[in-house]
């Protein structure tokens, strides 16, 4: 197994007195799907925002590629090659697709915009993600259905070379056919070398696509377990319990603060 | 690239339109030929029935207009008339391309026409007092003047908008200094007097947070007053000077105009066709050359005729000769040319879009959204001093109601009917030029059929509200298209 590209110890976050995430481990290994679950509050969100630099952790390290680094805000985290794909996408309808991925960080050639150079770039990407539903790189995103928009916002990820990308729930309002689009574009991303974060409340998607489960219980670390070695039953109970069997925080009354 | 992929049907699509260099349509992964002429009329077509009608129904409306006011007149379709149409629509386009900025985030600017009076009537006092601003309006007047330019520079830097801080730089030290009176330097001073403004409004609405209609409405009773003010009650300043007289009501001539011609005719063709054989050397999608080659035949045509006609005499009596393309011309050409650029070019534009299209995702992809909304009201106020220049030379006075009464109302019609939306994120500049020459048609050609004043603003009135329905029923079927 290659060494992980991103490793979280011990990261601790509280927002006044409330204690959000207790010394959180996490490794992310390049070339796997890591899904992040957890009931509503476990602090999944928290954890994503903490990695990418949006919330400054209280105590704790992070390692990117064997080196610890500090990572003040988004644009660090972006620098590192961490993208986060949030749940509200973040698209400018009134843009088309290569605009929109090019968007705060525009390729310029004697300080006008290069719309070729950043054209291939973007069909570059697009098609290294087999992206086929896309007809064009130059449609509007506003004409573009749920799953598409989902697409470019991925791709946009993408396009930065970056090695880590957190996705926020990116199948939660999607179809059926468009939900299979991007779970296959999240197996892509993990085939290419990406080390990819998926937080979702679909089990079937997180067994679908996932290497590894990992689960949080208010605000803990409840286990982080092979998707092959459990079923679907026992993440549900990690997700509410905080335990399974011998998987698991030991006993919930011995998870005091 | 397999097979099944080459063989999907095109369907129709909406793609960033009306930019030649877009407008691709293919399948993604084969969309690197070249469009055949069918494609791309077909291509055109659907996207005009998604509802991206862009400046099609003024380019329509206008035409019309053109053939009734020609049947129903002798005079409308005149030489002398023609000259006579650019030269009254002039300002209010200009006023109205600045606006373009501010619309295309979903703001509006309801103190562009009064501060358009106030930049008049201090270009005014400069000249009339031969550069003794303090002596012409006043010492407490005067120091708060410049307190608020000095106001308007301190805001500018503190939003890192280093063109509204020279300019208002400019304007502070040209009004302390006192040098005598020059033409140049007055219209240079309105231009600074202009951004000052913007610079206050902007900081307003970006970083106080104000509402821009709020702000812009209070800011329209303060500029209404302020151009009272320097005026006085009754008041009239007259612009006794040439070069002044000569910006609204000069021609060029007749080499000048050709050589106009030529430059913008040349210029177009360059830039189009650069691009497009760029893109077709790339191997991305590209319009079919003929069409391109035919736009600008057609261009270059219509341009040809309206120089040659304008470069004939126009004069209604044999005792004086009137030819000549009119400044304005070259004065609108080149803001729209500069605009464009700025708008389709450059980062700046780019993030222009990206701000009134979605906020938040600008803000995420890490553009400074207050620093571009300040911006755009610099720009609309500057424009707008330009603006005040053209009107305020056109009748070589500035009276107490300059910039006031519907002058800004028509600009933001200007905008509106040519394209513009007022949701924001979409419009273009030459919107703003359309439109301007839709609205001036009318008044000019109602003027002629002698009818009166209410009549005139009714149907004015009635188009403004026709164009705003087209643009909420074009953007709802754009919505609809899109599921």
């Amino acid at each position: 197994m290659s060494e992980p590209i991103l490793e979280l110890r011990g990261i601790n976050k509280s927002f006044g007195p409330v204690h959000v995430l207790h010394d959180i481990d996490l490794t992310v290994n390049p070339g796997e799907v890591t899904a992040l679950v957890g009931d509503n509050g476990a602090g999944k969100s928290t954890l994503v925002k903490c990695i990418a630099g949006i919330h400054p952790t209280d105590s704790g390290e992070v390692l990117f590629e064997g080196q610890p680094v500090h990572i003040k805000g988004p644009r660090d985290a972006a620098a590192l090659g961490i993208e986060v794909v949030y749940q509200d996408l973040a698209l400018a309808d009134n843009l088309d697709i290569v605009q929109n991925m090019f968007l705060g960080r525009e390729r310029t050639k004697g300080g006008l915009l290069d719309e070729t150079d950043m054209e291939q770039a973007a069909r570059k990407t697009l098609a290294s993600l087999s992206v086929r539903t896309v007809k064009s790189v130059r449609t509007q995103v506003s004409s573009l259905s749920g799953g598409q928009r989902q697409t470019v916002a991925i791709a946009k990820a993408v396009l930065w070379n970056s090695k880590v990308v957190l996705l926020d729930e990116p199948t939660a309002a999607l179809g059926v056919a468009q939900t299979r689009q991007v779970l296959d574009l999240v197996r892509r991303l993990a085939e290419q070398g990406l080390g990819v974060v998926l937080i979702s409340h679909n089990m079937n998607d997180v067994f679908e696509v996932a290497d590894k489960i990992a689960c949080l219980y208010l605000g803990r670390m409840a286990a982080v377990v092979g998707s092959k070695d459990v079923t679907h039953g026992q993440v549900v109970e990690l997700i509410t319990a905080g335990r399974s069997g011998d998987l698991g925080i030991a006993r919930p009354e011995a998870a005091t603060i | 690239m397999s097979s099944e992929e080459a063989s999907m049907t095109k369907t129709t699509e909406t793609s960033e339109q009306e930019n030649p260099q877009q407008g691709a349509i293919s399948d993604f992964g084969i969309d690197t030929t070249s469009m055949s002429t069918g494609e791309a009329v077909r291509d055109y077509w659907a996207r005009v029935r998604g509802g991206e009608l862009g400046s099609l129904p003024a380019l329509l409306g206008m035409v019309v207009l053109l053939i009734v006011f020609s049947s129903l007149s002798d005079t409308f379709f005149t030489l002398g008339n023609l000259a006579n149409l650019l030269q009254q629509g002039a300002s209010i386009t200009i006023i109205a391309m600045g606006l373009v900025f501010v619309l295309l985030l979903g703001e509006i600017d309801l103190s562009a026409g009064t501060a358009s009076g106030v930049t008049a009537s201090v270009m005014a006092l400069h000249l009339i007092h031969n550069g003794n601003l303090l002596g012409g309006m006043g010492d407490t007047v005067f120091y708060v003047f410049c307190g608020l330019l000095v106001l308007a520079i301190v805001l500018a830097v503190l939003m890192k908008i280093w063109a509204g801080a020279a300019l208002s730089a400019i304007a502070l030290i040209i009004a302390a200094v006192g040098i005598p009176a020059n033409a140049w330097l007055e219209m240079l001073l309105a231009v600074c007097v202009g951004s000052a403004i913007g610079c206050i409004t902007g900081f307003l609405v970006a970083r106080v947070g104000i509402p821009s209609f709020v702000v812009t409405l209070a800011l329209f009773l303060v500029w209404n007053g302020v151009v009272l003010q320097f005026i006085g009650q009754g008041g009239t300043l007259g612009l006794r000077d040439d070069t002044i007289f000569n910006v609204a009501n000069g021609n060029l001539n007749f080499v000048g105009s050709w050589a106009l011609f030529v430059i913008a005719v040349g210029g177009y063709a360059a830039v189009v066709l650069t691009r497009h054989f760029s893109r077709l050397r790339k191997g991305l999608v590209a319009q079919p050359t003929s069409l391109v080659l035919a736009k600008i035949g057609a261009l270059a045509l219509l341009a040809a005729v309206i120089t040659y006609a304008l470069s004939l005499n126009r004069a209604p009596s044999n005792l004086v000769v009137i030819q000549g393309v009119p400044y304005v011309v070259p004065l609108v050409l080149v803001l729209l040319v500069i605009g464009t650029f700025v708008l389709d070019r450059t980062s700046y534009g780019r993030h222009i879009y990206a701000v009134g299209g979605n906020k938040e995702a600008a803000r995420r992809a890490g553009i400074n959204v207050e620093r571009i909304r300040m911006s755009v009201f610099v720009i609309a106020s500057s424009a707008a001093a330009i603006g005040a220049i053209v009107y305020s030379s056109k009748v070589g006075s500035v009276d107490p109601n300059a910039g006031g009464g519907n002058t800004l109302l028509l600009s933001v019609g200007a905008a509106v009917i040519g394209g513009t939306s007022l949701f924001g994120g979409k419009g273009r500049l030459r919107d703003a030029v359309i439109g301007g020459a839709v609205l001036a048609i009318i008044s000019n050609g109602m003027g002629l059929l002698k009818q009166p004043a209410a009549v005139v603003y009714i149907v004015t009135g009635l188009v403004l509200l026709l164009a705003a329905s087209v643009d909420a029923l074009s953007r709802r079927r754009a919505a609809n298209a899109a599921r």
